[in-house]
Formats: structure tokens, C-alpha cells, sequence
């Protein structure tokens, strides 16, 4: 007996939706295995990963906050991956965002500087990611290279940027010699939308904007469309005279942009300050929020509201479980490969062959 | 200025930075030369890091437990097969888009060793002996260089050598080469492709595992989380930077390994150079030397396997 694949004559459109479902539950049950097999009660494991974080208005908040820049960096890298362009240096990117925006944070520390400054700062965020992002995409569209190693190799590059600038220039002359600048003033933070109960903050509206706006562009602009067919059909939009140069640098720009817009949202909002802490992996979790999503804008806020969920209840199960954070990252690495292995059966089915034996004439 | 050049210089040529290259180096080279042989039968796999950093946790687990280093070498060799193997399947047997596997193999790896490390952080083993012969190891600066390295220094030299003979002197290397070059053809010819991808995509995983392993056994005595820190994509784009030729991949290996310590090396001579910047350095170079690489190549004359990440389906 053998297992093959085999093409369908279309696309299935029950398993086109079903599959992200599929991964889910398929990662849920194996997560379970997992509690089981490190001796905790499987059912009270999940109960406090999944269910608890959603018991209460300030975990509830919470989820809302680590989803903003999931989804944020998720819809640009969405736009990439579909046009089948490999930009996996959003980490990278995010902390460029934050340290850009952070400079005119600094530098006002202090002053009467009005309300201005944090929009100012979103702006500075957003050209500085989107610029940090075009270096990979320059690298590839004029000298060829990969971009798949270079946008990673620049995470590695900006995390020693922020690094010096939080050791030397920028550091709080205050702080004790942490590596950390001054918290910022008012008018550089984003503040909470319901103060008191929780960190809730307007830039999860920006990021429900930049949901809007890129199904928007996906479905309804040129550029979207573009953007499809390039990753469908390379060959067909070579023909048709699309330029696949400019789309590098343009999706390039756009999800470089929105990686350092999340970047410079979370510490103008939840975080207060530049530290070496501030990027955690947010620019690889988004790759799996955009797999999640199906690389659809709004696929893409459901799945970020639920990784979202799985760091708060990796958080809380750390408490009351005992179990380690990295517990969270081994689920998040399962899912990814249960929803990819799910898409594949959009395309194939599997088919179990016996082995057909030939069968030999008993006289020759 | 002057001076600082011969500080340079002298530190450069002597014999104890030479002998750290080649520590430095060894974890790179036998990672590449595993994706070399993954790469050379057309498919990518983007996980490197992924895998060694899972054999850097299983193979620290292993020697603790064991107090043995050649038991730990195999923990982390086995560790990086159970990852490939994970890889294997969802892109062989699922056809699954190749980077899309790759970059989930290095979430879940990085997870993965985080979880299995943590019981370990802050314990020590003692590290990989080095050889000692009686007469050679004492020669006068070539001694420690050629006769006093730890053994997976020696494995890591045989095993690219071995690699070039299996590629250009045997006929199963020669059907790999086939395969990564055209897998449509092979398989019309009646070569198994999934099977000896299968096979690649295996060996790979376990010079990962090794490489990973190699960081806490004979590099540093214990197991930090993270502690591959991009050697892994190093790796990778090491090979695109050989050419996918294992002469090369040496060269570039040692060249990758001066540049990574380079930073370590230099600090004592306070440069007025930040530190954050000289720890960039290997990062920066892998990206300068992919653009001229690149550029140089050019788009017609690529050397890259005709057939590298494309998914392949056998029709019947």
C-alpha cells in the first residue's frame, strides 16, 4: 500500500475554508498529547491556554494589544507572499520602525512639543520600515540576491542598532544605567482607549484600518490585482507587461512600512519607552498569522486575535501550570505546519494505492 | 593608526586566532555541507537554524545525562533527522511550498530547543577534548593547528571531502545531481525522486543536528536559548555562496568564521569602533557577499540546481 497525491481538476472550496479550521483543531489536539505526555491535566492545559484569557476584560484587552501588531505585520507580509515575494525580515523592520519614530521621541523629552509629535512619530515609523525594507528588495531587483536571506540577515543587524543606541546615545541619563531612554512624554504616547481597566489603545483602530484598506487594494485596485496574478501566474503576467521589478520594491515597501508602524505603535502605546526588549518576535509570529489568515486581510485579523490569545494563555499557563513560555512558540510552530499541510489538500488528494502486484502467468 | 594596523595584523596572523576561525568555522561548514547536498537535489530547506538549534539542545541533554560528548553528537545528529524529517514529509510526501515549511521548521525549532534547554540553562559539561599526539601537537605554531583540534573539526574536513567524492566520483552522486537539475527527467528515467530527496533532506538534517551540537559540546561548555544566533542562515546563504561546490563551500566557511569573531577578536585593541557594530559584521558581509555574488553571476549563467524548490508531484 502507498500514499500519493493527486491533483484535483479544481480547487476545493470546502477545504479552501475549512483548512485554517482543520490546522486548529489539529494543532488543539495535539497540544493536548503534548500536556498529557508532561504529566498536566490535558482538558484544564486547554482550558487555561484557550478559554481563561477570554474570562475577563483585562486579559480580553490584552489579547487585543498583541493582536494589533500580529495583524498589522501580517497583512503586509500577506501581500508579499502572495505575489510569492519572501519577506521574512519583518522583526527587522519593526525595529527599525520603533527606533525612527523613538528619535523624535527622544529628542522632544522635556519640551512643551504639542500633539504633534505623535503623529509625526507614526509617520517617521512607517517611512523608516518601509525604507529598511527596501534594502532586501533593492539586493534582489538590482543585484539579484535572494531576498529571503537578506531581509533576514537585516533583523540580525537591527537588533544591534537598537541595542547601541539604548547603551550609548539615547540612554536615560536618569535610568540608572539601564539600557533603556527616558519614558516618553505624553505627547509621544498613544494613550489607552478605556483607562483604568485595561491597555487597550487606538492603534488596534489603525490596525483594523490597514485591514480595511488592504482588502480594499486586494480586491478592488489594479495593484491588488496585480499583485495575485504575479503570484498565480508569473508567466501569464510577464506577458501582459506587468513589471515584477516594481512589485518587488512595492510590496517590499508596504509591508516594510506597516512592520515599522506596528513597530513604533507599540512603543509610543503599551510599552512606553525603547528598550532592548521591545522587539519579541512579533515579525516572525505574523508570518504564521498570515498562513493562518490564508493571506486574506480579514483571515488575517482572525488569526492574529488568536495567536494573540495563545501568548496570553501561554502567559497565564505559565502561573498557574508551571509550564515554560517557550510551551506558546512549540504551538504556534505546530499550527503553522498543520495549516500549510491542510492547504495542500485544497490543490491534491490523498490517495491510498495498494500495490498492485503483477501477476505471473503459471506456464509460460 | 599605523599601529593599530600591525595590532591588527599581528593579532590576525597568530596562532591562537587561527585556531579560533576554525572553531567558529567548523559549526558553518558542516551545516552547509549538509544543506549543500539537501540544495543539490533541489530542495530548499530554509530551517537550518531551526534543526541546529534543536540538536544544540538535544545534544547539550544527551552529553549531560551521559557525560559522554560522542553520545551527545549522536543526540543532536538524531534530533536534526527527527526535524528533517518533519520537513521531508509535509514537502515530499504534501507537497508543501518549500520556504513556507522551512521558515515554520526554525519557529517550531527555536520553541522546540527552548522547551528541551530549559532544565539544562546554567549547567556545564566538560567539552570536547582536543587531539593530542606525542610529537606532532608540539611542532612549533602549525602543531596545535593541524594536530590539536577537537574531532568534529576532522569529521566536519571529512565529511566535505567525502561529499565532493560522492558528488563528481560516484554514480549515486550523479543521479542526485540529475534529480536537483531536472526531476521531471530523472523520474521519466525511472530514478525515484521523492526517496532520494527523502534521503537528502535526512543527511541534511543531521549535519544540522551535528553543527548545532558542536556550539555546546567543544565551542561553549553549556546551552544558552538561542545560543545558534543566525549561524544557521549563515549556513545557508553560504552555500549560494559556493555555488553550490563543496571546494568552495570550505573557503567560504573559513571566510565566514574569521568575520564572525573578527569583532571578538578586535576588542581588547579599542578601536573606538561600537561593539554592536563589529557584532553586525558577520550579518552585513553575508548580505554584501549575496550582492556580488549575485551580481556577478549574473541571471543567464546561475548556478544554482535548475529544479531547486520547485514541488514535485510524480504523475503515474
Amino acid at each position: 500500500m502507498q500514499l500519493v497525491l493527486e491533483k484535483r481538476a479544481e480547487r476545493s472550496a470546502v477545504i479552501a475554508v475549512a483548512s485554517p479550521l482543520i490546522a486548529v483543531a489539529l494543532a488543539v489536539i495535539t497540544f493536548a498529547i503534548l500536556f498529557a505526555i508532561m504529566g498536566k491535566d490535558p482538558i484544564r492545559a486547554l482550558y487555561v491556554y484557550f478559554v481563561e484569557p477570554l474570562t475577563d476584560s483585562f486579559t480580553l484587552q490584552e489579547i487585543v494589544v498583541k493582536a494589533t501588531p500580529l495583524v498589522m505585520i501580517a497583512v503586509g507580509l500577506a501581500l508579499c507572499y502572495i505575489a510569492n515575494i519572501w519577506n521574512i525580515g519583518a522583526e527587522g523592520q519593526f525595529i527599525v520602525g520603533a527606533v525612527c519614530g523613538s528619535w523624535l521621541a527622544v529628542r522632544t523629552n522635556g519640551t512643551d512639543a504639542g500633539f504633534w509629535v505623535l503623529p509625526a512619530m507614526l509617520v517617521m515609523g512607517t517611512i523608516g520600515g518601509a525604507l529598511y525594507g527596501l534594502i532586501p528588495a533593492i539586493c534582489r531587483v538590482y543585484f539579484g540576491a535572494s531576498e529571503i536571506l537578506t531581509s533576514l540577515m537585516l533583523v540580525y543587524v537591527a537588533n544591534l542598532g537598537l541595542d547601541y543606541m539604548v547603551r550609548g546615545p539615547w540612554r536615560d541619563p536618569q535610568g540608572m544605567n539601564f539600557p533603556t531612554t527616558a519614558a516618553f512624554d505624553p505627547a509621544a504616547s498613544i494613550g489607552t482607549l478605556f483607562a483604568g481597566t485595561g491597555r487597550m489603545h487606538a492603534g488596534s483602530i489603525i490596525a483594523l484600518v490597514v485591514v480595511m484598506l488592504a482588502a480594499v487594494l486586494l480586491g478592488r485596485m489594479i495593484m491588488g490585482f496585480q499583485i495575485r496574478l504575479v503570484g498565480a501566474a508569473p508567466r501569464a503576467a510577464r506577458f501582459s507587461g506587468f513589471n515584477a521589478n516594481r512589485l518587488v520594491l512595492f510590496t517590499f515597501a508596504i509591508s516594510g512600512g506597516l512592520a515599522g508602524l506596528a513597530g513604533i505603535i507599540e512603543v509610543a502605546g503599551p510599552i512606553g519607552h525603547l528598550d532592548p526588549g521591545v522587539p519579541s518576535g512579533y515579525g516572525f509570529t505574523a508570518i504564521i498569522v498570515a498562513f493562518l489568515g490564508r493571506l486574506n486581510p480579514v483571515g488575517i485579523l482572525v488569526a492574529g486575535l488568536f495567536l494573540a490569545l495563545t501568548y496570553i494563555g501561554g502567559e497565564g499557563a505559565q502561573i498557574s501550570l508551571k509550564v515554560p513560555l517557550d510551551l506558546t512558540k512549540v504551538f504556534q510552530g505546530i499550527l503553522l505546519f498543520y495549516v500549510l499541510a491542510c492547504d495542500s489538500l485544497i490543490v491534491y488528494r490523498v490517495r491510498l494505492l495498494r500495490t498492485v502486484r503483477k501477476s505471473v502467468p503459471a506456464h509460460a | 593608526m599605523l599601529e593599530s594596523l600591525g595590532d591588527i595584523f599581528n593579532l590576525i596572523f597568530s596562532v591562537n586566532f587561527i585556531l579560533t576561525v576554525i572553531t567558529a568555522s567548523t559549526p558553518l561548514l558542516l551545516a552547509s555541507s549538509g544543506e549543500l547536498i539537501v540544495e543539490r537535489s533541489g530542495v530548499l530547506n530554509l530551517g537550518v537554524e531551526g534543526m541546529m538549534i534543536v540538536g544544540a539542545a538535544c545534544g547539550f541533554a544527551g552529553a549531560w545525562m551521559s557525560g559522554s560528548i560522542a553520545v551527545g553528537a549522536l543526540c543532536g545528529i538524531f534530533a536534526g533527522m527527527a526535524m528533517a524529517a518533519v520537513f521531508g514529509i509535509l514537502t515530499l510526501g504534501l507537497a508543501v511550498n518549500q520556504v513556507a515549511t522551512g521558515l515554520a521548521l526554525t519557529i517550531f525549532g527555536i520553541g522546540l530547543s527552548g522547551l528541551i534547554g530549559a532544565s539544562f540553562v546554567g549547567e556545564k559539561i566538560v567539552p570536547a577534548p582536543h587531539l593530542d599526539l606525542p610529537v606532532l601537537t608540539g611542532l612549533p605554531v602549525v602543531g596545535r593547528i593541524l594536530f590539536g583540534e577537537d574531532p568534529f573539526v576532522y569529521i566536519s574536513i571529512a565529511l566535505i571531502v567525502a561529499i565532493w567524492l560522492f558528488l563528481y566520483r560516484t554514480r549515486r552522486g550523479l543521479e542526485l545531481r540529475a534529480i536537483g537539475d531536472n526531476h521531471a527527467s530523472a523520474h521519466a528515467l525511472g530514478y525515484p525522486v521523492l526517496r532520494i530527496r527523502m534521503l537528502a533532506v535526512l543527511f541534511g538534517g543531521a549535519c544540522a543536528g551535528l553543527a548545532g551540537a558542536y556550539l555546546p559540546l567543544a565551542y561553549t561548555p553549556f546551552f544558552i536559548p538561542g545560543m545558534t544566533s543566525g549561524r544557521g542562515w549563515i549556513a545557508l546563504a553560504l552555500v549560494v555562496f559556493a555555488s553550490w561546490r563543496p571546494g568552495r563551500l570550505v573557503i567560504g566557511a573559513y571566510l565566514f568564521g574569521a568575520v564572525s569573531i573578527l569583532g571578538l577578536a578586535l576588542q581588547p585593541l579599542h578601536l573606538g569602533i561600537p561593539q554592536q557594530m563589529m557584532n553586525a559584521l558577520p550579518y552585513l558581509a553575508t548580505v554584501v557577499v549575496l550582492v556580488l555574488i549575485s551580481r556577478t553571476r549574473g541571471t543567464a549563467g546561475s548556478a544554482a540546481p535548475a529544479s531547486l524548490g520547485v514541488v514535485f508531484v510524480p504523475d503515474r
